[in-house]
């Protein structure tokens, strides 16, 4: 049981901001923190990893205190039984693929763990290659298979995908959710690619503005922001052009363009770069027609 | 005449040898301090750090020479411990020490600003202490900024002349090393003595140098 109640302020591209975060964390759970960036996400982890200090609260983990500002207790990062896999992964470049997992193992059992964390993560046959010599995804499996080498009590992932394309990030989330499954680790994760979130998580814990604001089944949170249709798609908005007397949205849903009609009014509401459903009853669609990609020759 | 020379080249690499070695020493953490650092006087720092790149070797020397000197508090001080630095071999290898410290810490600052925070947060939370950090996986990084600064250091310090010329003078087996030689020998007219002294000196760092260049690419290779 990972218990997390702190408060930190934040200088964020908004201003500043009063963070309180409470936040429990079951035992080999895998929740994933969802919200737009400067939410506080990354802080977060930072904050539980002890590579950030909170104002105030205090922070436990499997009944050991990490945090505590009442009783002064700060424990250092590398006190603390975590596994961080970095966005840019961190990788140590003299290193080979081994020996960054070695460099992680301190006790001989945990030097005996390495080949077979190499071999869950598909690396025999890279373990004696450098970093720099690696593909986005193989060096993202070196960054995870490396904070899993000291059994951490928590895994966190600072939107470990990111970078990846979407191919890769859809095996890279099967192997994560395997990994999880098969160690057990409770785990934290910073994202906001819904198909991620609904595929790994348990529960979703909703940042926004430094604030959880709701904890509950990713689905749930995301069927709840239904209206009342019948097919519901999830995309990120691109584009907002206006033709009068309408507009027209272009919107990124899954790997494929979607162009859409929507009223000026409607379209108000809508930001570049932020999700948005388009929703549409069986017999009465309220969006008109979609234009497929055209086929890249 | 042999035995001049040769003793005068033994001394100048002494000298480079000794500066450089203290120059690592100091330099890495002054270097790791001017990247990392968040302390107020950090300007303050980098600009007497940076200080001997403009300003005229002599004014260094002189200054060197007035605190060196028993008239100074300084001076008054070492002399009663029984420690003379003025014309000396130790005052040399600190007025090169000064001298030479912006090209040691420069490339070694700027190597160390290169790796990312990540790296060393990586490390942290893989349970491993500052200086394991630094040793294990931050030093090998910035193998090509150490050996640069290693370099132009030695170098550098090789190739001074004002400094010395103020605070060692030109005594022989203990202060005159080959640039003071070339001057005193080219004063005396002595034509062919200053080639020699200025042909080994060429020779001598061209190969260093080269030496260090191909074996610092060759052992990068995969890397960068």
């Amino acid at each position: 049981m990972i218990l997390i109640n702190i408060t930190k302020h934040l200088n964020t591209a908004e201003g500043p901001l009063e963070a309180v975060f409470d936040l429990s964390i079951g035992s080999g759970e895998f929740l994933t923190l969802f919200g737009p960036s400067g939410a506080g996400k990354t802080t977060l982890m930072r904050c539980i990893a002890g590579l950030e200090t909170p104002d105030t609260g205090r922070i436990e983990v499997a009944g050991e205190t990490w945090f505590d500002s009442d009783r002064k207790i700060n424990l250092p990062p590398q006190k603390r039984s975590v596994g961080f896999v970095f966005q840019d992964y961190a990788l140590f470049p003299t290193m080979s693929v081994r020996e960054n997992l070695l460099f992680a193992a301190e006790t001989a059992e945990q030097k005996k763990g390495v080949d077979e964390l190499i071999a869950l993560v598909e690396l025999e046959n890279l373990a004696a290659r450098r970093p720099d010599t690696l593909s986005g995804g193989q060096k993202q499996r070196v960054a995870l298979a490396r904070a899993l080498v000291r059994r951490p009590k928590i895994l966190l992932l600072d939107e470990p995908l990111s970078a990846l394309d979407p191919a890769m990030r859809a095996k890279l989330q099967n192997e994560l959710s395997l990994i999880h499954e098969r160690m057990g680790v409770s785990t934290l994760l910073v994202s906001h690619d819904i198909a991620e979130t609904v595929r790994l998580s348990e529960r979703l814990a909703a940042v926004e503005r430094g604030r959880i604001v709701r904890v509950c089944p990713p689905m749930e949170f995301f069927s709840s922001q239904t209206l009342s249709g019948k097919l519901q798609l999830v995309g990120e908005v691109l584009k907002i052009e206006e033709d009068f007397p309408v507009c027209v949205v272009t919107l990124l849903v899954g790997s494929s363009i979607v162009r859409t009609v929507t009223a000026a009014e409607e379209a108000s509401r809508l930001t570049i770069g932020e999700h948005a459903i388009i929703s549409t009853k069986a017999f009465n669609p309220i969006l008109l027609p979609i234009h497929e990609p055209k086929e890249t020759p | 005449m042999e035995a001049d020379f040769f003793q005068t080249m033994v001394l100048t690499f002494k000298l480079a040898s000794v500066t450089t070695l203290i120059l690592l020493l100091i330099g890495i953490p002054l270097a790791a301090y001017l990247a990392y650092g968040t302390v107020r006087f950090k300007s303050v720092v980098e600009t007497i750090v940076s200080m001997p790149l403009v300003l005229p070797p002599s004014v260094l020397g002189f200054y060197l020479l007035l605190a060196f000197s028993p008239a100074s508090a300084l001076g008054e001080f070492l002399t009663e411990q029984g420690i003379r630095l003025a014309f000396s071999f130790e005052g040399l290898v600190i007025g090169s020490v000064l001298f030479s410290l912006p090209f040691m810490v420069h490339p070694i600052q700027s190597a160390l600003s290169g790796v990312p925070r990540s790296v060393f947060e990586a490390s942290y939370t893989l349970g491993k202490s500052k200086l394991t950090t630094m040793t294990r996986v931050v030093l090998p990084m910035i193998r090509s900024g150490l050996i640069s600064g290693t370099v132009l250091a030695f170098a550098h310090t090789v190739g001074e002349f004002g400094v010395i010329l103020m605070i060692g003078g030109n005594i022989p087996g203990e202060t005159r090393v080959a640039s003071i030689a070339i001057y005193d020998e080219v004063e005396s007219l002595n034509y062919a003595m200053a080639h020699q002294y200025a042909l080994t000196l060429f020779a001598v760092t061209f190969v260093i140098l080269l030496l260090v260049y191909t074996l610092n690419k060759k052992s990068l290779g995969g890397i960068r």
